[in-house]
Parts: structure tokens; C-alpha cells; sequence
């Protein structure tokens, strides 16, 4: 995210800090309590026509536009990175009133595509992320994950997905999660740092909050729920939570964190409450793409077809948007 | 307009209004006025005086309805009393089917119902929406359930008559539905009475209940202010009151009521504490807040307003609730984003401006939500005053507004103290993570409704109602529908043969005493202790024979008091372990049986034959075996409410210090009857006994000194029976008062009650058959010996 400061607004690198246990051992996290805030989010809140249009070209400029698959081609990146630099129709940005294309926030693939993705991406601020540290399980030797995000930065990805082990979360080895951390944000250089949780396998709340602490702590840039693999991805209850450990943190270091669901997010109507969800928790600051992220394949295109609903009036089809 | 572009870089949420054309159309459908539904039929009023019915968010005028007069309500009640009898003959399956019905029709029209409460009483669109119009459909669901239970979940029981309901204006369609709802279940027909500031849902109910097919004059609806109210109350063919309100109002109508013999709950006020400990999840508190105080513009009897904060964060907590209230909305209540709209009335906020300055005039540091408020409107920011202190008029008045009030605490004992330092007992809410700490905090709250790690839970299959001053009797739920029904003994009683009261006299006279033995003086019995009564006179026993049987103590107030004061501190028998209480009672039982044939000797005296004496005896013992059973078995229940994974608990607990006023009829086993449900439900006792044989009651404090009963656990008071029980009527320390005396003895109980508004239960100067185990014994004594706290605990990982 180096390339999407926001203007004078850009933020200041998290640097990290000593692990300090104090800031998350005693945490408490109620799950009912948690649940009953996520499900009154979008009641509270509804944004319609204009504003749900403009709310919806912010979410597509916060798209980590992702293929994470076992038969990624070139071809396919490519083509990816085609709808990232295009993602709407031109009648579609002429009807919203915008003054440019927007663009997506990145495109998100494995390391080995990441040389393919740089060179569709050339000539674009369009960042390319990667994940890397022997995603999506994370139990490679440390060695070999840091090993993997050095090839990944040396080939140009200026954002790098790591996933912790969770093992250190289940037995509570903080000092071990904080450290292979610290080593892999070393790692990164200048590259950004996004922190996968995991959270569908750290299934408690609590555990959700500590490992967000500790990631932040050994220096992460970006909190990121999911690897999109768990049989759990990114929920609200646990959104939230993220979000919350991510303002304890700022308001204790004075660092802006960013935050990343992943996984699960698939209609605008998705993109809407996640956003209610940052304006809500964090502020607008959080709305743009600096400081939120949707790790996400299939909801660009119900973006699209919202929006031509919004101009047209009519309900649109899928085949008449370009495919991702 | 803003462009697409621009707001790309506001991200504001905009304008969404939830459409009101419908509501609209139905308000110009009626612009000549609304009727009052009586017998199936909108009719005007009588007089032909009007209310106008203003919307508060703007004060726009949106329809006008009558004023109801004595002859309204007269037609009212009288075509409730012309439809008892057919729609309290319906099987239970029918009346269940137009329950149904009637949850069905509110479903079809949700969102018009919605619609119009928001316009009608300016809670949002969303509350309407979400909250309240569900509630109200599944109270109807719920009862249409009771309808068809009722024959086969309670024999023995029937419905009472025509109920007079009057609600008010902060839940108008929510209220109408725990009011009729269970009425109607039980077999009841209803006149209700809507606020006057908020009518229009009611007479929208009033369209459905025709539509629906519910057979005339079951349900009646009668506009107007106070004094419509007023009429309904007084109305001498009404059954029942139940009324929702101020507590200032209850009393009123707890003094109109008295001695007429019409049932009452009340449902009044309440400062509710919400306790939030150093484990708690802060985050989650600060939620609770807002659903606490800031919802319904903090107009909920229920509110958690008092905020009761652990000292080492508090100044954490407040700033993560400072940071929440910058993201309030206040604004159009119809728009879906808005989080608080405007109070009810032009009067609500005068009240509420009035005491928020006496907050800050009194030294408490006031922060209020920054959101812009509408130019027109009862708009209030949502407000929080810190470093409030106990005598704080914020602390201790119920504002109903969108204020809290919060100090800290520094143990989780002086958290209960401070929660329960109140004259109010409605709810409360606890915060904590430890589950020891929270069940515990839970099970120390003097109120009706405790919330764990969650506030404003609702639902139709709990009760709902409060201790103390925040009234009595349950809305919803098993306990609930006890409200409206009666047991068929009660129906029957004949009056007391028993002859007024005679004036005691202190002064020596020149009759014989029966008595051949040793002299012996009966004497008070206090905190464990035989004691002189304060007067220093003692007056004399007749038998019937024109004989005296003996000297009875003339105790006095003071005796009173002193009686009271020690049941105050014998608090540890109600937390003595249910088997405990047990084997004490079974313990006076054996105690009593080594004594009885001095007890048959006494009530000889009494002018009982030996045979009657000796039934009395033995009857006496059964009873307190059967009171000894029941200790540890009528318990609670666990209520299925509405909600996966919560648990909410229903426990049966005592009153506290109660007062008995003994019958004249049966004196051993009359007293005996009413001491052994409180006493095994936990309850501490002043009995005062019958006036004219008290002696069998002051030789039973022996068998309580010999029986391990703790110190001021039962305390007798003899001397004249109405200015006893006038005393403990009175008295702003007892919580419970059972009388058996006569028809004015009751009226005047159920008057002096009023006071701190104790829970009563006076015999009307009916005669009970004490013998009888029909009448004299089981759940309709151990349900009048307590009060139901239900216990929401939401929980999940």
C-alpha cells in the first residue's frame, strides 16, 4: 500500500513495538455481545442511490482483486489485471459522473505469478500483492517462508500476505508469533506487511483480538482476517473485533492499521457492510483504500451490475460485464 | 444534489427515507376524527371533544382523536361485560385461532404499523421496524399458545371479567400487546386506554382486531387523557386494572382501587442500574449503553440509566463511550439512519432540559453526543453525565430522557449496595466476564429483570415487572399469565361471620380468669426475644363463655417498628439454602406436635370443641409439612426465550420482610396457613394475630424457640388488629402485606399500601375454610409468598 498514500492524510508506517503483553492478555471479548453489534450494523445504517453509488466505486477502489488458485495461469493474471486497470464499462463511469476510471486496490496472487502481474500492471500505481510465507497453512520451516517473501518483493510485489501459524495462537506462544512476525515484516523491506489471521481456525474471539495485538505489535501494516481456505472466512463478529483491537492499537501507539476481510465477500451488498462497518468503528479515515481492503474474486461484478442499475434504472445481467 | 464524486469523498450515508405513503393515505382517510372502538364499532365521543395528535418530529398535526367521557367508558365496559360470557365460553382452541389471527394481520401489516408508530411517537424507523412490531406479533403468537394451554396448564382457574388496561405513550403498540394479548388468552375482554400523546397504533390494532374476525366488544378501545383513565379506574364493573406508567400514577390508582376487590398490576418506574466490573468486555458495555439509554430516546421504564462503573476503568470506559456518541445520529426518525429522533412531546423535553441543567447546576461534568439536532422537533442529544455522585438528582430521578448518569465503585460488594440503593427495582444490567462475579451480581439485584453482558432483551415468553416502587405483577410469560386469571375458590368465598373488631382496652377489669395454673404472660416476640410491648398495657382475652382465657401484650407502632427492624436483619434466612428453611419448618412441626395437647386445650378456650381443636392440631401439622415439601421444590422455571443461545432464568424469590394480619377463624391453623409459604419461600415475618384469640399464637413463639428458627425471622406483634396492620401498610421497609380482616380493614391496607407501593393480598372480609387444602394451602399462597426475577444470561464462544 506505499503507493496509495492519501494525499497529505498519508499515513506514517506502523514501526511496531516491543511485544507488551498487557496490551492483550487481560482482553475480553464477549461473542453474544459481539454478535448482536454486527447484526445491528446495517439496520442502523442504509446509504441509497447516489450515495450507495459513490459508496460503491470506494468499495471497488478497495478490492484486492484475487485469484489464488491451484491453475492460475498467466493468462488468467492477465486478464485479471485487465479488469483491475478497467473494472467498469465507460458508459458506466460516464454515467456515474467520475471524473477518471476508477481503479481496484491491488490484485492479490501466489509468488509465482507475481512476475506476470508486475508486467500487466506496468505503468499503473496499481499495486501487486502476494501472498507468501507458505500460505495458506503457514507450516513451511521460517526460513523458507521469509525465503519466499524476499523472491516475492525482489519480483516487484509491494505487498506481501502473510499468514501466521496458528499453532502459536492455539498454545498462546506469543513470543514465538510476535518474533516470526517481526522476521517476516524484516523481510518485507518496504514492502507492506498484511497479517492473515486466520481466524476461522483461532475460533475464539479472544484469540482473534491477541493475535491482531501481537501481529500489530511485530510491526504488521494491515490486519487481514482470512486466507479465503478456511472452512470459516471473514464474519462480521470477528471483523469487528479486528477493527477494535486495530483502534486499541492506534490509540496506544498513535499508528493507523489497515484491516482486510477476506474470503466470504462476494456481493455489494457485502462491500456495503463492511463499510458501515469501518465508518461506524474507525471514521471515514477508514474508508479508503490505504486503510481498507476486500480480499475478494466474485464481488467486483455485482458491484458492476449494481451500478448499472443505478444509471439505467434496470436490473443488469452478468454477461454484459467484461469477465475478471 | 451532491454528485457521485463528491460524495466519494464526503462518504456520508445520505438521506433514506423510509416511505410513508401509505400511512399517509389512511391519516386523510380519517381527517374528520378517529372514534373511540366500542362493541366492534368506531363511535365518537360523547361530548365531542377532541385531542389533536401531533407528530414529534415536526409537530405537524396528524389526526385528532375524542376525548373519553364517564358515558364512553360506561359503553365500553359495558360491551366488554355483554361479551365475557360468549368469549369466555369459547374453547381455548378457538380463542387461540383469533390470537392467531390477530399476530397474523399485525404481520401482513408490519410495516404500516411501523410506520405509523414512528410517525405517531418519533422512535425510529428502525426500532419500530425491528424491535417493537416483531414483539408485538410474537406476543400475539405467543398467547394464542396460552389460549389453547389454558383449560389443561391451569385448572382450576378462570378468567376474571372485563379488564380495564391503560398504557402509555413510549411503546404505544408494544404495551397494547402485553395488555391484550394475555387478557384475551385467558378468556377476558378488555377496555383499553392509550396515551394521549400516542393513540393512533391502538386504533389501527382496533381496524385489524375487525378484520380479523375477533367477535365484538372483546376488544374496546377508549381515547383520552388522564381522566379517561381515571373513569376506567373507577368504573365499579371492571375486574381488573393493569396499567404501565409513572409510579407517581400508580399510586393514584393503587389508592382509587382500594378495597373495591379489583385486581392490580402495576408496571411503573425505574433507575436501573448498569454495572460494569474491571473484567467486563468494555466494548460491549459501551453498546450496552447506547441500547440502554439512547434507545427510544431513553423513554423505557427499564432503562439502565444509572451506570455504576468500576473505579480502575472508568476513565478507560468513558472514553470509549465518548468516542461511541460521536457517531450518534439524531435526526428524522423515518430516515434508516438515524439512531434518535425526538422525544414525544413538547413537555417530555421541557422535563428533560429542566433536570439535565440541575445536573450541571449540581456539579456533575455533562457530555452530549455531537451529532446536529433538527431545527424543528422535541429533539435531546443523547447526554451522559460523569462524576455524578449518589445524591445526585440525575443519579436518583427517573428522567426518561436520553441521559445517563455515572460514578464509579471500587469492590463488587459496594456495586450490589449502590445498584440497590434505590426505591425503584425494575432492572439491571452487570457486565463482567467472570461468570461467578456476574451470576452472582445477578442474583443480588433487587429487581425484576436482570440482564447479564446484555440490556433491553425483550420477549413475550419471560416476565417482565419490578420490585419495589417499580410496581408489581408480570407481563409475559407463565408468571404473567397468572395476572389474568383467578383461582375458582377465590370466586366463592362467603363474607366473615366473624364481628368487627372490639376496641382493645388497657385498663384492668373485674372478670375472673379461667385460668387455674401458674399466672403467665403472653408477651411480644421480637428478634428471637419475648418482649414487653412499648405501651406498657395488656389487654384481656375473653373466651366465648364471657371468661378471660387471659392478658395479651397491646402492642403499638413502636412494637411495629422494633418487629420490623429485626426482620430486616435477619436477611440470612432468605439466603438460607431452600433445605434449610426445610428442616427448620419441619422442625416446628415436631416441636409443635410434643404441644398439642396444650393447643387443643387453648383452642378450647377459643370455644372449639376437643373434635374441632384436635382436627385444627392435626390439620396444622400437615400444613406445615406440606410448606416444608414445598421449600425446596417450588422453584423456578427456565423460559424459552426467543434468542439462540441464552438462557434466561426465571427464580422464585421472596419478598423480604413481609407482614401477616392472622384471621380471627381457625386462629392456630389461619395463622399457620399464611406464615408457612412465606417462611418457606424466604421470607422474614411480622405476624400480627387475631385480635380476639392471640394466645394460641403467643404459645406457638415457644415452639419457635426450641425449633432453630434464626432471630427476627418471625416476629408477633398482638394488640388491635387494624392499627397494627395499618402500621405495616405503612410501613416503607415491608415489601409484602396479607390481611384477613374485614371488607374496611382491606380497603384500608390496600389504600395505606400506596406508600411504597407493597405488594397486597387482603381477604375482602371473605371467610376462608382454613381446613380446606382447596382453599387454605398450595401454589396460589407460595405464588403470593414471592416475586419473580427473571435472569437473561446470553452466552456462546
Amino acid at each position: 500500500m506505499n503507493d496509495m498514500s492519501h494525499g497529505s492524510n498519508a499515513i506514517t508506517r506502523n514501526p511496531g513495538m516491543a511485544l507488551t503483553r498487557a496490551m492483550f492478555e487481560g482482553a475480553q471479548v464477549n461473542t453474544s455481545a459481539a454478535e448482536r453489534r454486527a447484526a445491528t450494523l446495517t439496520t442502523r445504517r442504509s446509504v441509497k442511490k447516489e450515495y450507495q453509488a459513490a459508496w460503491l466505486v470506494k468499495a471497488l477502489q478497495c478490492i484486492d482483486l484475487t485469484t489464488l488458485s491451484g491453475d492460475d495461469t498467466r493468462g488468467r493474471v492477465q486478464r485479471l489485471c485487465a479488469k483491475a486497470k478497467r473494472p467498469l464499462r465507460d458508459d458506466i463511469v460516464e454515467g456515474l459522473g467520475l471524473s477518471t476510471m476508477p481503479t481496484v486496490g491491488a490484485i492479490c496472487v501466489y509468488p509465482a505469478m507475481v512476475p506476470h502481474a508486475v508486467k500487466a500492471l506496468a505503468g499503473t500505481k496499481i499495486p501487486v500483492a502476494s501472498v507468501a510465507t507458505g500460505f495458506p497453512a503457514g507450516l513451511t520451516p521460517l526460513k523458507i517462508r521469509l525465503a519466499e517473501i524476499n523472491w516475492a518483493v525482489e519480483q516487484g510485489a509491494t505487498e506481501i500476505d502473510i499468514v501466521i501459524a496458528r499453532e502459536q495462537v492455539l498454545t498462546q506462544d506469543w513470543a514465538q508469533l510476535y518474533d516470526e512476525i517481526a522476521a517476516m515484516r524484516a523481510a518485507c523491506g518496504p514492502a507492506h506487511l498484511k497479517a492473515i489471521l486466520a481466524t476461522g481456525d483461532l475460533k475464539t474471539l479472544r484469540n482473534v483480538y491477541k493475535a491482531s495485538m501481537v501481529a500489530m505489535q511485530a510491526g504488521a501494516d494491515v490486519i487481514k482476517t482470512s486466507t479465503g481456505k478456511e472452512d470459516v472466512n471473514a464474519t462480521l463478529p470477528v471483523s469487528l473485533t479486528m477493527v477494535r483491537a486495530l483502534r486499541d492499537y492506534g490509540e496506544a501507539t498513535g499508528f493507523k492499521i489497515g484491516f482486510k476481510p477476506a474470503g466470504g465477500l462476494k456481493t455489494a451488498k457485502d462491500a456495503m457492510t463492511w463499510l458501515i462497518l469501518m465508518k461506524e468503528e474507525l471514521g471515514r479515515r477508514w474508508l479508503e483504500p490505504d486503510l481498507v481492503r476486500f480480499g475478494a474474486s466474485s464481488m467486483l461484478a455485482d458491484v458492476e451490475r449494481q451500478l448499472e442499475h443505478f444509471i439505467t434504472g434496470r436490473y443488469a445481467a452478468l454477461a454484459h460485464h467484461p469477465m475478471a | 444534489m451532491a454528485t457521485v464524486q463528491q460524495i466519494l469523498e464526503t462518504m456520508d450515508y445520505g438521506p433514506s427515507p423510509e416511505q410513508n405513503a401509505h400511512v399517509k393515505e389512511w391519516l386523510a382517510r380519517h381527517q374528520d376524527g378517529f372514534g373511540h372502538f366500542i362493541d366492534g364499532e368506531f363511535k365518537a365521543s360523547s361530548d365531542r371533544k377532541w385531542i389533536e395528535v401531533e407528530n414529534p418530529a415536526d409537530g405537524s398535526i396528524l389526526g385528532r382523536v375524542p376525548q373519553g367521557t364517564s358515558a364512553d367508558v360506561d359503553q365500553a365496559v359495558k360491551a366488554a361485560r355483554r361479551a365475557f360470557g360468549p368469549w369466555s365460553k369459547l374453547k381455548g382452541q378457538q380463542r387461540a385461532q383469533h390470537l392467531y389471527a390477530l399476530a397474523r394481520h399485525i404481520q401482513k401489516r408490519e410495516r404500516f404499523f411501523a410506520v405509523l408508530e414512528t410517525m405517531d411517537n418519533g422512535k425510529t424507523i428502525r426500532e419500530s421496524r425491528d424491535i417493537d412490531v416483531p414483539l408485538v406479533a410474537r406476543h400475539f403468537y405467543h398467547h394464542a399458545g396460552w389460549a389453547a394451554l389454558r383449560d389443561s396448564e391451569f385448572p382450576g382457574y378462570s378468567p376474571l371479567g372485563v379488564c380495564g388496561q391503560i398504557i402509555p405513550w413510549n411503546f404505544p403498540l408494544l404495551m397494547l400487546a402485553w395488555k391484550i394479548a394475555p387478557a384475551l388468552a385467558a378468556g377476558n375482554t378488555v377496555v383499553l386506554k392509550p396515551a394521549e400523546f400516542t393513540p393512533l397504533t391502538a386504533l389501527a390494532l382496533a381496524e385489524a382486531c375487525v378484520e380479523s374476525g375477533l367477535p365484538k366488544g372483546v376488544v374496546n378501545i377508549v381515547t383520552g387523557d388522564g381522566e379517561t383513565g381515571a373513569e376506567l379506574v373507577r368504573h365499579p364493573d371492571v375486574n381488573k386494572i393493569a396499567f404501565t406508567g409513572s409510579t407517581d400514577v400508580g399510586r393514584v390508582i393503587r389508592k382509587a382501587t382500594a378495597g373495591s376487590g379489583k385486581k392490580l398490576a402495576l408496571e411503573l418506574g425505574g433507575k436501573s442500574p448498569f454495572v460494569v466490573f474491571e473484567d467486563a468486555d468494555l466494548e460491549a458495555a459501551v453498546e450496552g449503553v447506547v441500547d440502554a439509554v439512547w434507545f427510544n430516546q431513553g423513554q423505557v421504564c427499564c432503562a439502565g440509566t444509572r451506570l455504576l462503573v468500576q473505579e480502575g476503568i472508568a476513565d478507560r470506559f468513558y472514553a470509549k463511550l465518548r468516542r461511541r456518541m460521536d457517531t450518534l445520529r439524531v435526526g428524522d426518525p423515518l430516515d434508516k439512519s438515524t439512531d434518535m429522533g425526538p422525544l414525544v412531546a413538547p413537555v417530555q423535553l421541557q422535563r428533560v432540559t429542566t433536570l439535565v441543567k440541575t445536573g450541571e447546576r449540581e456539579g456533575a461534568t455533562l457530555i452530549q453526543a455531537p451529532s446536529p439536532l433538527p431545527s424543528k422537533g422535541n429533539y435531546f442529544p443523547p447526554s451522559l453525565f460523569i462524576n455524578a455522585e449518589s445524591a445526585s438528582t440525575v443519579m436518583q430521578v427517573e428522567i426518561f430522557g436520553p441521559v445517563a448518569s455515572a460514578m464509579t465503585f471500587r469492590t463488587p460488594e459496594e456495586a450490589c449496595q449502590l445498584a440497590n440503593h434505590t426505591r425503584y427495582g425494575l432492572a439491571a444490567s452487570v457486565w463482567s466476564e467472570n461468570i461467578n462475579l456476574a451470576l452472582d451480581t445477578a442474583a443480588r439485584m433487587k429487581a425484576g429483570i436482570v440482564w447479564i453482558n446484555s440490556t433491553n432483551l425483550f420477549d413475550a415468553a419471560a416476565g417482565f415487572g419490578g420490585y419495589k416502587e417499580s410496581g408489581y405483577g408480570r407481563e409475559g410469560g407463565r408468571e404473567g399469565f397468572y395476572e389474568y386469571l383467578v383461582a375458582d375458590w377465590m370466586k366463592t368465598l362467603p363474607a366473615s361471620k366473624a364481628s368487627p373488631p372490639a376496641k382493645l382496652s388497657g385498663a384492668t377489669m373485674a372478670t375472673a380468669s379461667a385460668a387455674t395454673d401458674i399466672d403467665r404472660t403472653a408477651k411480644l416476640f421480637i428478634a428471637g426475644k419475648q418482649v414487653r410491648s412499648d405501651s406498657g398495657y395488656s389487654y384481656s382475652v375473653m373466651s366465648p363463655d364471657g371468661k378471660v382465657a387471659g392478658q395479651a401484650a397491646l402492642g403499638n407502632r413502636k412494637d411495629i417498628r422494633n418487629a420490623v427492624e429485626a426482620a430486616v436483619k435477619a436477611f440470612a434466612w432468605s439466603s438460607a439454602t431452600a433445605h434449610n428453611r426445610a428442616q427448620v419448618l419441619y422442625f416446628i412441626a415436631e416441636n409443635l406436635s410434643a404441644r398439642r395437647a396444650e393447643c387443643v386445650e387453648r383452642l378450647k378456650q377459643g370455644g372449639h370443641s376437643v373434635k374441632q381443636a384436635r382436627r385444627e392440631v392435626e390439620a396444622t401439622l400437615e400444613r406445615i409439612f406440606y410448606y416444608a415439601a414445598q421449600a425446596d421444590k417450588y422453584d423456578g422455571r427456565i423460559h424459552s426465550t426467543n434468542t439462540k443461545k441464552q438462557t434466561t432464568l426465571a427464580f422464585n424469590e421472596p419478598w423480604g420482610v413481609v407482614g401477616l394480619v392472622a384471621p380471627d377463624e381457625a386462629p392456630l391453623l389461619g395463622m399457620i396457613s399464611l406464615l408457612m409459604p412465606m417462611l418457606a419461600m424466604g421470607n422474614r415475618v411480622i405476624v400480627v394475630p387475631s385480635q380476639s384469640h392471640p394466645l394460641i399464637t403467643t404459645d406457638f413463639y415457644q415452639v419457635l424457640e426450641t425449633s432453630d428458627v434464626p432471630a427476627g425471622t418471625i416476629n408477633i406483634v398482638t394488640g388491635q388488629r387494624d392499627e397494627l396492620a395499618k402500621t405495616l401498610a405503612d410501613h416503607d421497609e415491608v415489601a409484602a402485606l396479607w390481611y384477613h380482616g374485614d371488607h374496611a380493614g382491606s380497603a384500608l391496607v390496600e389504600k395505606a399500601s400506596s406508600g411504597n407501593l407493597k405488594f397486597t393480598w387482603v381477604n375482602d372480609g371473605k371467610s376462608v375454610d382454613w381446613v380446606s387444602n382447596e382453599q387454605a394451602q398450595g401454589h396460589d399462597y407460595l405464588r403470593r409468598a414471592c416475586q419473580v426475577k427473571n435472569i437473561w444470561i446470553p452466552y456462546g464462544e
